[in-house]
């Protein structure tokens, strides 16, 4: 079946999606964080009633509502992907995405319907209690709407809380809250929404910056610095300690993801974490794939075991260790895997025979096998390893994994800085005067967003070759549709996206020349 | 019944007086996310986007029964 599904129809399926995703990011996490300054700014004016705060309040709640509008149901094409391009792996994921979706699609209509309304039509119609109430029920709700999208990109890397039924060909939810609670998906939660205040206040920054900069607006900008300066470090040394954390996570359920982005290829105790690198391509190769060296790296020492397992003489599997094997650390070969998973489809084909043969008690007891913990510890969790055709199939791209994660690490020490330079300027009464910090405040506006991105496609490159870690590859998921008609929706999307982009951009910027007046 | 007629009236009102007196950059997105929704529900959806499985297979079980098959038969 899948030989008859060329490798253009996949590649252009991904890049649909990370063309639909990426844009998607681009609208989300500014509503994420700017909803939460919003409500502090508002519960600053309710609580001293001075109608500065109530000025700045509605000033950024315009630039919030023109994102909101502008990026609102761009994730439903998302959706309509799985649908289409991802038939197979929108039916084999069954019920475990089907909750956390409703969940998600009835809290964001009632939000958008009532509280978002009263937000941009209730000032002075409903108390300043009540409207107050209503813009942090839009800033918590907006932000529990990730958290159900998260917890189905969090079940993706790391499936837990469902068996497996072989009757409908779909997994099936037995433990809610283990899906709710995966630790993949909780600290993926707090680490996407900390970066989402992060970009949101990097933007209230750099645009009271630019009020600075014309010298207008003063007030107004510097009331802005400061929520946007506190909001922004707190983000941001949450963002760091959520990234620790998720390292941590990856380092046990998504280990070759973790040493690709390490470019860790032979495992060690006392591993260093690589601060500044720089790759080259060695003689050595994984099957077709060339080998990364270092042509350069800063390292500290011992860090990378002291991150992963809290100890330095910690054993850190490097990409040859997974990929071989490494018996003494309790680590399985990926042709060990293979053939594990093999065992799990042969099982597949047995039943399905068994069906056909109207053989019921045997189809019923391989059907009780799916369900057995030893059977699932063994074998299915390997299941997707079946469809690999060589074992460096699943080593995924070590160059793109290390650079992204470089990079956002490296941004993610600059936000700090900005930030805390941001309130110490601000503090001592020179921010007015500190031109220069001014321009790097406006001119790093992009930078969380590029982050962001960068954060995305560290999880989503760095998985490969899963769509479902472990049980199902991305060949494996997609729907055997002509690639004509993807090219066409990727062309078509990528018109929409970016007009949709431009709107957004030209709105908001007439509106920040005008000000807070208009 | 008065009451509740009278709260579906304040409702109303509420929204429409919110239309009503829409800012500038307020219609602007509103034109924007019905050219979207249009775009998005209207010929995204029922022209590109419909659904692989249901297209080709009229019951559930017809469709485990080509997921199982695309699940074993891979090479």
């Amino acid at each position: 079946m899948f030989e008859n599904i060329d490798l253009s129809l996949v590649d252009w399926s991904r890049a649909q999606f990370a063309l639909t995703a990426i844009y998607h990011w681009l609208f989300v996490p500014l509503t994420l964080g700017l909803s939460f300054i919003i409500a502090i700014m508002e519960s600053l004016y309710v609580k001293t009633g001075k109608e500065e705060w109530k000025r700045i309040t509605r000033f950024w709640m315009t630039l919030f509502g023109i994102n909101f509008a502008i990026g609102v149901a761009t994730g439903i094409i998302l959706e309509f992907e799985f649908g289409t391009n991802w038939s197979n792996y929108s039916w084999f994921v069954g019920d475990i995405f089907g909750a956390p979706l409703a969940i998600e699609g009835i809290l964001a209509f009632f939000l958008e319907s009532t509280f978002v309304a009263v937000m941009f039509f209730g000032w002075n119609k409903v108390s300043n209690k009540f409207h107050l109430i209503s813009t942090w029920l839009v800033a918590i709700g907006a932000n529990l709407s990730a958290l159900w999208i998260l917890v189905a990109n969090g079940w993706m890397q790391n499936p837990v809380g469902m068996i497996f039924n072989p009757d409908t060909a779909r997994n099936e939810m037995v433990s809610f809250w283990e899906v709710l609670f995966n630790d993949v998906a909780v600290i993926k939660f707090l680490h996407t929404i900390s970066s989402g205040f992060l970009v949101a206040s990097m933007f209230v920054l750099g645009i009271s910056s630019w009020y600075l900069l014309q010298k207008r607006e003063m007030i107004l900008a510097k009331k802005s610095i400061l929520i946007a300066g506190i909001f922004g470090l707190l983000s941001s040394l949450l963002v760091a300690y959520t990234g620790d954390n998720s390292a941590r996570t990856l380092a046990v359920a998504q280990p070759m993801k973790f040493a690709s982005f390490e470019a860790l290829y032979e495992g060690k105790q006392n591993a260093g974490l690589v601060a500044i690198g720089i790759l080259k391509k060695s003689d050595r190769k994984i099957g077709e794939k060339a080998v990364n060296d270092f042509a350069f790296r800063v390292e500290i020492p011992g860090f990378l075991s002291v991150m992963t397992k809290g100890d330095k003489n910690a054993f850190v599997p490097g990409v040859y260790d997974l990929l071989n094997g490494n018996p003494s650390q309790g680590i399985l070969s990926i042709t060990e895997k293979i053939e594990r998973g093999k065992k799990a489809r042969d099982l597949l084909v047995e039943f399905k025979a068994a069906k056909k043969n109207n053989e019921i008690q045997k189809a019923e007891g391989i059907s009780g096998m799916f369900r057995d913990k030893k059977f699932i510890d063994n074998y299915f969790r390997y299941f997707g390893y079946a469809f690999l055709q060589k074992p460096e199939d699943a080593v995924p791209g070590v160059k793109i994994s290390f650079y992204s994660f470089h990079f956002m690490v490296v941004l993610g020490f600059y936000f700090i800085l900005v930030f805390a330079m941001a309130l110490y300027f601000l503090y001592n009464g020179t921010l007015v005067v500190k031109k220069w910090f001014l321009w790097i405040a406006l001119g790093s506006i992009l930078l969380p967003y590029i982050a962001g991105e960068l954060g995305w496609v560290l999880a989503e490159m760095g998985r490969q070759p899963w769509i479902i870690q472990d049980l199902m590859p991305v060949s494996a998921a997609v729907s055997n549709i002509s690639t004509g008609s993807v090219i066409t929706t990727f062309i078509l999307f990528a018109i929409l996206f970016t007009v949709l982009l431009i709107a957004e951009v030209s709105i908001m910027i007439r509106q920040i020349k005008l000000g807070p007046k208009h | 019944m008065n009451k509740f007629s009278s709260s579906i009236n304040r409702v109303f009102r509420f929204y429409y007086d919110g239309f009503r007196n829409m800012s500038w950059w307020g219609r602007r997105v509103w034109i924007i996310i019905l050219i979207k929704l249009f775009v998005i529900f209207l010929i995204l959806k029922l022209f590109f986007f419909q659904d692989f499985l249901s297209g080709h297979h009229s019951s559930d079980d017809q469709k485990s029964e080509y997921v199982l098959d695309q699940l074993i038969n891979s090479k």
